[in-house]
C-alpha cells in the first residue's frame, strides 16, 4: 500500500521548515503516500446559499449512525436552545455537522429600501432598473424592506426615522481537516491519521481515549464521547470516498451550499464565487480557511462567510497548537543527545508531537 | 515474517516514507479494511421520498433484507441526488424501533391496548363495516335516490399511492360510503 | 429555473420544499429576482432579493393592487390578453360589482348566505338554450337551474365542473377594442381601482416603496422576452377566501402573459408526497377519479343527467360522457351495459357538503359509526384538535393505519381532555383497531408529485410483522366483504358483488399487484390492450379507464411512470423521467407560449410553435398541450363540440371557451372577482368595504368551536400556523425519529421583541396562548424576524407564529397549535382558515386539569362569547352553520 522511499525527509535530514505550519502543497506525500495518491479533497461551504435546512446534520448522522444527543455527549438532552433555529449548539463527538443561525438586525435609513446594484446578466440584459446606491455593504441577497413607521414608534432608541434591517445568516460548520492538524500532531497512539485523500480521520480501533487531541484543536471540533471515552469527529466519510461516493452531507445539501471535490478545484470555484459576490456589492463576503499562509496552512474544509468569523463562532485567526513545537524539540533534542539511545527517543518523541 | 512486520506501525514508520507516523504508517487494520455499506449492499432499489410533494428520487440500499442506507438518486432530474433533512432521515423512518409492527386493539371502554391477530382483525373490521353500512343505509334522501350509507367515513393521508387511493375510492363507492376525505382537502 | 423573476407568496419554499428550492437558487444565480412576500421573515426570506412582510390575511389587497398597477399603467401584455383571455367578453347588464354594493356582488341572498350567479354570466350572441337544444336533449338548461340549488352549491361547485372550467352554453358577445363598459377588461379595471399602494400600506402594512419595487420587478420581467413565476402553498389556500387568493394571482399572471410559458405560471407547492395524486384520484367526497364530480342526488339521477352539462360545451371537457362511461366500465366491467346506464345507479349520490369537518361534527353528535384513518393524524394536523378528539370519542369503531402510534389512535389514553375530565377513558365507547402500515420502501406504487408527475417506486423489502400496504388492506377488506355477501340477493349489495376486484396476488402475504391497478387506471381498449391516452376513450362502453387524465401512463403496455432515464442524459424538460398527466405534458396550456399565429413570442422564450411545413406543432422537448395538427388558423365550424369547438388560437383547452378567465362567470361561489375580506377572526376592520369577512364563509357553531369577535380586545393578537423544515405535518413521520426530533425538540412560538415586552415574555421561557377553543403552552422564541404591522389609523397588529407539528406522543412532544384554531371554511373548497385567527398570549405555563377549562370559560365570558363547556364524553349537537 505504501512505497518505502529512501528520500524520506526523516532520513535525509532535510526536514522542511514548514512541516508543522505554513503552506504544504502535498499533504499526502508529506504523510508518506506515494506520488500517485489521489488528489486532496475537501469541502467548500458557501454560506451565501445556505437555507439552514440541516439536511447535512441528518445525512451525516444517518450515514455515520451517530447517537442522538448533544455535542457534549450527553444523552437525551432534548430541549429548545432559544438560539434562533439552532438546537444543535456546536460540533462534538456526536455532531459532525452543525448549522449555525445568526439573526442580525441593524438600523438603516429608510423610507427608501436599500437594494444592491442591478445585476448584469450573461445575456446582456440588465435587470429591472434600481434606484439604490451601489456598494451598500449589506448583502443584496438579504435585503428586507420594512414598514418604517411601525417599528419606529416601538423603538425610539434606534432612530426616529430609521428602521431595522434583518439578516439571517446560516452556516454549516464541520471539521476543517487542517493542512497542519493539531489533533493529528499530538495524537500519541497513531489513532488520528492523514488519509490518502488528505483528510484527517480518527481510527476507532486505535484510539485509547487519552484526550490529548481535544485541547489541541484550534476550532474545538474534536471531542470525547462520554460513555465511550474515545474521540470522534468528521471523517469526511472516509468509507464513502473509498466507494467513489461524496460525503453524505455534500450529497444531500439541496442548494449546494456544501460542495465536495478536489481541493484545488474548490478553491478556484470559491475564488470565482467571491469575485461574483463582490461585483454584486456584497462587500462583507470573504473566504475563511482558504489562505494557505494562515496559522493552520489552510483548511481542507473552508468557507465563504458573509460576516466576521467570530459572528459564526469561528476563531478569527486559528493557529495550529503545535506550530512552535519544532523549535521546542530542537532544544529538547540537544539535551537528549547526551542520553543513551538518543536517536530512537528523538524519533519517537517527534512522533508524539 | 514480512507481513507481520508490515503490520507493526513502528516498523512502517521507521522504514517507510512517513517518519512522523501521521499518514501511511499509522493506518490501522480497520482502516485498511474499511468499506462503505453502499458497496456491500445486496441490491439498490429506486424509490421516491415519502415526505413533501417535490418527489425526490431515492436509492434504497438493501443488505440481508434490511434497509442499510437511503439517499438521493443523482439520476433524478427533480432532485439531482439531493435530499432535505426529512428525506435524509428516511432510513430512520423505515427502520425506526418505535414502529408498530403488530396489530393493536382497544376494546370499547378498555384502558389498555391488547394483542390481536391480523386475520382476526380483518374479519372483525369486515363485520363492523357490513353492520354500519346496513344500519346507516339510505335508499333515498329527500325523495331522491342516493344508494348510500352514512355510517362509514374515511380520512386518508397524502402519502397514499395512486393505486391505493384508487382501490379505496372504488371500494368505498361500491359499499356506498361517501364521507371519504383526504389530507388533500386540508 | 427559466424564470426571470420568482414571487414566492403564501409559501415558505426554502423551509417546506427545500430540495425544489435549488431551482430557485439556480435561477437567482443566473440573475433572476426572487421576492418573498410573507408575514414572517423565514429561511426563504433569508435568501430572497427582497422580503416584503405583510399582515396575515391581506394578500388580495397586495395582489389586487398589483393588478390595478398593471391595468392603470398599461403594463399588461396586450397581444396575449386580447387573444388568450376573456378580457373582451361582455357581462350581463344586471351584473353589479362589489364596487357598487360595498363588498357584495349582485345575487346575494342573506338568508341562505349564498349567491345566485345568474347575473354574473356573459351576454351571449344568442340565448344559451337555443344553442344547445338540438345537441342536448337532456337539457343543459335544466342542469343549469339545478346547479343553483343550495345543496348543490354546498357540495362544492368549484369541483362540480371537474378539471375543466365550468360549462358555458353559447358564444359570449365580445368587444375586441376592450372599451365597452361591460367588457371584462373594463369591469376588472373598475373592480380593482380601489386597490392602491396606499391601501396596501393601510391594510397589509407594506410601505408604498416596497410595493412599487415588487410591481416594478414583476412587470419588467414579464412580456415577450421575459417571464415571472408565482409560487404559493397553503399560505394562500388556508383562508376563508383561499380560492380567491389564487384567482387574484391567476388574473395578474394572465394579464402579464405568464401562463403556459417557460419560466411563467403559478406553481402550487403541495404539501405531501402524493397530495396531488390524492386529488387526481381522489379520496374526496365530491370527486370521482379525474375530477369527474360525484353525482349529486338533485342533479344526477341518470347518466344522461350527469353528462348533460358538458354535452354542448367546448374544450376537452366536452367528452365527459366517454370519461364517465370508461370509469364505470373499469369498476363494474361486464355488469355495466348501455341498458343499465353502465351501472351509474351503483355510484352513491351526495346531497351537500360531506367534507371532513362536517363529518367530524356529525361524529361528535354520534351520527357516524365507523371511521378509517389511513396515514392521517387529525387530532394534531387538523384545525381544532379538540373537536377532532370529541369526534373520535363518539364513534363506535375506528381503524387506524399508520407507521407509528399516533395521537389519533391513542386519544382514549393520551388526549388532553382526559386530564381536564372532559373525556374519561372508561367511558369512551370507541373500539380501536391499529393495523400497522407498510412504509414507502415496502411496497410498489406511484406518487404524483406537485407538478403532476407520476413516479414509480419499486418495493425494496417486505414490510415487518403485521405491517401491510394500504393496497393490501383495502384489497383484502373488499375480498372479505364480497365473500360475506356472496349469497346475498339484496340489490344494495350488487355494487360490491359486481365490482371488478381480481388483481394478481404476490408472495406469502398475497399482496395485490400495484402494476395491475395502474394498468386499470390507464384503461384498455376493445382489444384488451392498454390505451395510449384519453383521446382513445369512447362513450359506448368499449373502453375502460379508472382515471381518464392518467390514461397514457401505461401506454404501449409499459409502466411509463417507472421510466428513470437519467436527467443528465436528457434535455431540460427531461420528459423520459416518470410521466406527467395529461399526455406527459410538463407545462400546461403551453400553446400559449406561441403567439396567435403559432410563432414563439420571442426566441428567448421559445417553447412550442406551429411548424407549417410539417403541418403540426413542434416543441423544445415537451409534449404539446394542444391538438397536434390543429393549425393556428383553424376556425370551428358551426355545431362543433368538445375540443373541435375551440379555435386554433384558444390555448386554454380545458376551458369551454379556450380562454383564461380574468372574470369567472361561473364556478366560484363567493364572487366572480376576488375581493378583500378580513379573516373570520381579525384584529382589524375591513378598510375596503363595509362587509367585514367573506359573507359566504362556512361556520360550524357548537360549544367546541366558538369564534372570537373581530377587533376584540380579549383575543387581540393575530396568530398564523405553519411547519418547519425539520418536521413533517402532524409529526408521525418526524417527531418519532431521533435525528429530526433533536433539531426542533420542543413546541415553540415566535414573537417580536415588541410583543414580548408588551406581554412580559422571555426568550426561552414559557407562554400560554388562549383562543376561544383552547389554551396551550409553548416555549417562546423572541425574534426580530416577526414584526408588528402598523395598519389603518396607526393600529398596531402583533403577529404570533406557531408551528403546528406537536402532540402528546413521540420523542419530541408538546401542545398542538392547531387546537387553537376555529373551523371556518372557504365556501369553494371547505378548507379551513389556518393562516390567520386571533388569540391572547400570556407568560407562564397553562393550568392543568379542570382549571384549564375554567380559564377558557373566563376568557369566553370576558369576550362575550357563549359558553364552550362540553359535557363529559363530549357529545353535543351543532347549533347552527
Amino acid at each position: 500500500m505504501t512505497t518505502v522511499s529512501s528520500a524520506s525527509p526523516a532520513f535525509t535530514g532535510n526536514d522542511p521548515q514548514n512541516r508543522l505550519f505554513g503552506p504544504l502543497p502535498d499533504v499526502q506525500g508529506e504523510a508518506g503516500y506515494a506520488t500517485d495518491h489521489p488528489a486532496r479533497v475537501g469541502f467548500f461551504t458557501d454560506t451565501s446559499v445556505c437555507i439552514g435546512c440541516k439536511a447535512c446534520e441528518v445525512a451525516c448522522k444517518e450515514w455515520n449512525t451517530l447517537p442522538m444527543d448533544d455535542s457534549y455527549g450527553n444523552r437525551d438532552t432534548l430541549g429548545l436552545s432559544g438560539m434562533s433555529y439552532d438546537n444543535t449548539g456546536q460540533l462534538g463527538a456526536n455532531t459532525w455537522r452543525h448549522v449555525a443561525f445568526i439573526e442580525q438586525v441593524r438600523t438603516v435609513d429608510l423610507p427608501m429600501p436599500t437594494m444592491g446594484p442591478p445585476a448584469t446578466r450573461q445575456d446582456g440584459i440588465t435587470d429591472a432598473p434600481d434606484e439604490a446606491e451601489p456598494g451598500d455593504s449589506v448583502v443584496t441577497a438579504q435585503t428586507s424592506v420594512l414598514n418604517a413607521e411601525a417599528l419606529s414608534e416601538f423603538d425610539p432608541q434606534t432612530s426616529q426615522s430609521g428602521d431595522r434591517e434583518i439578516r439571517w445568516l446560516m452556516s454549516s460548520d464541520v471539521c476543517k481537516h487542517c493542512t497542519h492538524a493539531g489533533c493529528l500532531d499530538v495524537c500519541p497512539t497513531g489513532a488520528l491519521f492523514r488519509t490518502e485523500f488528505g483528510t484527517v480521520v480518527v481510527q476507532g480501533d486505535i484510539c485509547n481515549g487519552c484526550g490529548y487531541c481535544v485541547p489541541s484543536c484550534p476550532y474545538g471540533v474534536i471531542n470525547q464521547r462520554k460513555d465511550d471515552g474515545r474521540v470522534f469527529k468528521c471523517t469526511m466519510c472516509y468509507d464513502r470516498l473509498t466507494d467513489g461516493l461524496q460525503p453524505a452531507c455534500a450529497s444531500a445539501c439541496p442548494t449546494q451550499s456544501i460542495q465536495f471535490g478536489d481541493l484545488d478545484e474548490l478553491q478556484a470555484r470559491a475564488d470565482a464565487r467571491l469575485e461574483t459576490l463582490k461585483r454584486q456589492g456584497v462587500e462583507s463576503a470573504r473566504l475563511y480557511g482558504r489562505d494557505e499562509d494562515d496559522g493552520v496552512g489552510g483548511n481542507g474544509a473552508f468557507f465563504l462567510l458573509l460576516d466576521e468569523p467570530e459572528v459564526y463562532g469561528l476563531p478569527p485567526d486559528p493557529i495550529v497548537t503545535t506550530r512552535d513545537l519544532p523549535a521546542m524539540w530542537r532544544s529538547a533534542a540537544a539535551a537528549a543527545a547526551m542520553m543513551v539511545g538518543v536517536a530512537l527517543s528523538a524519533v519517537l518523541g517527534s512522533r508524539r508531537s | 515474517m514480512k507481513t507481520w512486520l508490515d503490520a507493526w506501525p513502528v516498523f512502517r514508520q521507521l522504514t517507510g516514507p512517513d517518519p512522523l507516523g501521521r499518514g501511511a504508517a499509522a493506518r490501522s487494520r480497520a482502516t485498511e479494511n474499511v468499506v462503505a455499506r453502499t458497496a456491500t449492499a445486496d441490491r439498490v432499489v429506486q424509490s421516491v421520498c415519502p415526505y413533501c410533494s417535490v418527489g425526490c428520487a431515492q436509492r434504497v440500499y438493501v443488505k440481508d433484507e434490511q434497509v442499510v442506507q437511503i439517499e438521493g438518486d443523482p439520476d433524478s432530474p427533480v432532485n439531482r441526488g439531493r435530499l432535505c433533512p426529512k428525506g435524509s432521515a428516511s432510513k430512520s423512518l423505515v427502520t425506526s424501533p418505535t414502529r408498530v409492527t403488530k396489530v393493536r386493539y382497544r376494546r370499547p371502554y378498555g384502558t389498555e391496548w391488547e394483542d390481536l391477530d391480523l386475520d382476526t382483525a380483518m374479519e372483525m373490521i369486515a363485520d363492523r363495516v357490513l353492520d354500519a353500512r346496513r344500519r346507516y343505509w339510505q335508499d333515498e334522501c329527500d325523495g331522491k335516490r342516493v344508494n348510500r350509507t352514512m355510517g362509514i367515513a374515511s380520512l386518508g393521508g397524502a402519502a397514499l399511492d395512486n393505486e391505493e387511493n384508487y382501490l379505496m375510492k372504488k371500494l368505498y363507492s361500491a359499499m356506498g360510503a361517501i364521507q371519504i376525505e383526504n389530507q388533500a382537502r386540508i | 429555473m427559466n424564470s426571470d423573476c420568482i414571487v414566492i407568496e403564501g409559501s415558505n419554499m426554502a423551509e417546506c420544499h427545500p430540495v425544489a428550492f435549488q431551482w430557485v437558487t439556480e435561477a437567482k444565480a443566473r440573475g433572476a429576482k426572487v421576492i418573498h412576500v410573507d408575514p414572517r421573515f423565514t429561511r426563504t426570506s433569508a435568501i430572497a432579493d427582497l422580503h416584503v412582510p405583510l399582515r396575515a390575511g391581506s394578500d388580495i389587497v397586495f395582489l389586487g393592487a398589483l393588478v390595478n398597477h398593471v391595468l392603470s399603467n398599461d403594463l399588461y401584455f396586450h397581444d396575449y390578453v386580447a387573444a388568450y383571455t376573456n378580457a373582451s367578453s361582455l357581462i350581463r347588464e344586471e351584473y353589479q360589482d362589489s364596487e357598487d354594493l360595498d363588498g357584495l356582488f349582485s345575487g346575494w341572498d342573506p338568508d341562505s348566505k349564498q349567491y345566485d350567479q345568474a347575473s354574473w354570466q356573459y351576454e351571449y350572441e344568442d340565448t344559451p338554450d337555443a344553442g344547445v337544444s338540438e345537441d342536448d336533449p337532456a337539457g343543459a338548461a335544466e342542469q343549469e337551474r339545478l346547479s343553483q340549488e343550495e345543496s348543490v352549491k354546498d357540495a362544492d361547485q368549484a369541483h362540480a365542473s371537474g378539471s375543466g372550467g365550468p360549462p358555458l352554453h353559447g358564444r359570449a358577445k365580445r368587444d375586441e377594442t376592450l372599451q365597452h363598459p361591460r367588457c371584462v377588461f373594463q369591469v376588472l379595471k373598475r373592480h380593482f381601482a380601489r386597490y392602491t399602494p396606499e391601501k396596501v400600506a393601510e391594510v397589509c402594512g407594506v410601505e408604498p416603496e416596497a410595493f412599487l419595487k415588487v410591481a416594478e420587478w414583476i412587470t419588467a420581467n414579464s412580456g415577450r422576452e421575459r417571464t415571472t413565476a408565482f409560487v404559493y402553498s397553503v399560505g394562500w389556500t388556508q383562508h376563508t377566501v383561499g380560492a380567491q387568493y389564487i384567482r387574484t394571482a391567476s388574473i395578474l399572471q394572465a394579464l402579464l402573459g405568464n401562463m403556459g410559458r417557460p419560466g411563467g405560471g403559478i406553481l402550487a407547492l403541495r404539501g405531501h408526497a402524493s397530495i396531488q395524486g390524492s386529488t387526481d384520484i381522489p379520496t374526496l367526497y365530491n370527486l370521482l377519479p379525474g375530477y369527474l364530480p360525484m353525482p349529486h342526488a338533485t342533479q344526477h339521477q341518470s347518466l344522461d343527467d350527469y353528462v348533460a352539462d358538458a354535452a354542448g360545451t367546448g374544450g376537452f371537457w366536452g367528452n365527459k360522457r366517454a370519461y364517465a362511461v370508461s370509469l364505470l366500465k373499469a369498476w363494474w366491467g361486464d355488469a355495466a351495459t348501455p341498458e343499465n346506464d353502465f351501472c351509474f345507479d351503483y355510484v352513491p349520490k351526495i346531497t351537500g357538503d360531506h367534507s371532513s369537518y362536517r363529518t367530524v361534527a356529525d361524529m361528535v353528535e354520534g351520527k357516524v359509526a365507523g371511521y378509517f384513518l389511513a396515514g392521517e393524524n387529525p387530532t394534531v394536523g387538523h384545525a381544532n384538535g379538540r373537536m377532532q378528539r370529541f369526534g373520535l370519542a363518539n364513534l363506535e369503531w375506528l381503524v387506524v393505519r399508520d407507521l407509528q402510534m399516533i395521537e389519533s389512535a391513542s386519544f382514549w389514553q393520551t388526549a388532553p381532555e382526559i386530564e381536564t375530565g372532559e373525556l374519561v377513558t372508561e367511558q369512551i365507547p370507541t373500539e380501536v383497531f391499529f393495523v400497522p402500515a407498510a412504509s414507502h420502501v415496502e411496497k410498489d406504487g406511484t406518487f404524483t408529485q406537485t407538478q403532476r408527475m407520476l413516479q414509480w417506486r419499486f418495493k425494496a423489502i417486505e414490510p415487518p410483522g403485521d405491517c401491510r400496504s394500504d393496497l393490501w388492506f383495502y384489497y383484502h377488506l373488499g375480498r372479505i366483504l364480497r365473500e360475506r355477501l356472496e349469497d346475498s340477493t339484496d340489490p344494495r349489495d350488487r355494487p360490491l358483488l359486481d365490482l371488478t376486484w381480481d388483481y394478481p396476488l404476490h408472495g406469502e402475504t398475497q399482496d395485490p399487484s400495484a402494476d395491475a391497478v395502474l394498468r386499470e387506471i390507464n384503461g384498455v381498449g376493445p382489444d384488451g390492450r392498454a390505451l395510449s391516452g384519453y383521446l382513445d376513450l369512447k362513450d359506448d362502453g368499449s373502453t375502460t379507464s379508472g382515471c381518464w387524465i392518467y390514461s397514457g401512463v401505461y401506454a404501449d403496455e409499459v409502466n411509463q411512470a417507472a421510466r428513470k432515464r437519467p436527467g443528465r442524459e436528457q434535455g431540460q424538460v427531461a420528459s423520459e423521467w416518470g410521466w406527467s398527466w395529461p399526455y406527459n405534458r410538463r407545462v400546461l396550456y403551453n400553446r400559449a407560449s406561441a403567439d396567435p399565429d403559432g410563432k414563439p413570442w420571442s426566441e428567448r422564450k421559445k417553447y412550442v410553435w406551429w411548424d407549417a411545413e410539417a403541418g403540426r406543432w413542434a416543441s423544445t422537448g415537451d409534449a404539446v398541450d394542444f391538438e397536434a395538427t390543429k393549425p393556428p388558423d383553424y376556425v370551428p365550424p358551426p355545431g362543433a363540440k368538445a375540443q373541435a369547438a375551440l379555435s386554433g388560437q384558444d390555448p386554454f383547452v380545458m376551458q369551454s371557451d379556450g380562454k383564461a378567465w380574468l372574470f369567472a362567470p361561473k364556478g366560484v361561489v363567493d364572487g366572480p372577482l376576488p375581493t378583500h375580506y378580513e379573516p373570520s377572526e381579525s384584529p382589524v376592520e375591513n378598510a375596503l368595504y363595509a362587509v367585514q369577512g367573506n359573507p359566504s364563509t362556512e361556520h360550524i357553531q357548537a360549544p367546541y368551536n366558538r369564534e372570537a369577535p373581530s377587533m376584540g380586545d380579549v383575543f387581540p393578537y393575530s396568530v398564523t400556523t405553519y411547519r418547519l423544515t425539520e418536521h413533517h405535518t402532524a409529526g408521525a413521520m418526524s417527531r418519532t425519529l431521533p435525528y429530526l426530533s433533536e433539531l426542533q425538540p420542543e413546541f415553540f412560538v415566535e414573537v417580536s421583541p415588541e410583543l414580548a415586552a408588551e406581554r412580559g415574555l422571555e426568550n426561552g421561557g414559557w407562554a400560554t396562548l388562549v383562543s376561544p377553543r383552547a389554551a396551550i403552552e409553548a416555549r417562546v422564541l423572541v425574534t426580530e424576524r416577526i414584526r408588528p404591522i402598523r395598519t389603518r389609523g396607526g393600529q398596531v397588529v402583533h403577529q404570533i407564529g406557531a408551528p403546528y407539528h406537536w402532540g402528546e406522543t413521540g420523542i419530541s412532544t408538546g401542545d398542538s397549535a392547531n387546537d387553537l384554531l376555529p373551523v371556518v371554511m372557504d365556501p369553494n373548497t371547505h378548507i379551513q382558515e389556518s393562516k390567520a385567527s386571533t388569540v391572547d398570549i400570556r407568560p407562564g405555563r397553562r393550568p392543568r386539569g379542570p382549571e384549564l377549562t375554567e380559564l377558557l370559560e373566563q376568557y369566553r365570558h370576558r369576550a362575550g362569547i357563549a359558553s364552550g363547556r362540553m359535557p363529559v364524553g363530549g357529545r353535543v349537537a351543532v347549533e347552527g352553520t
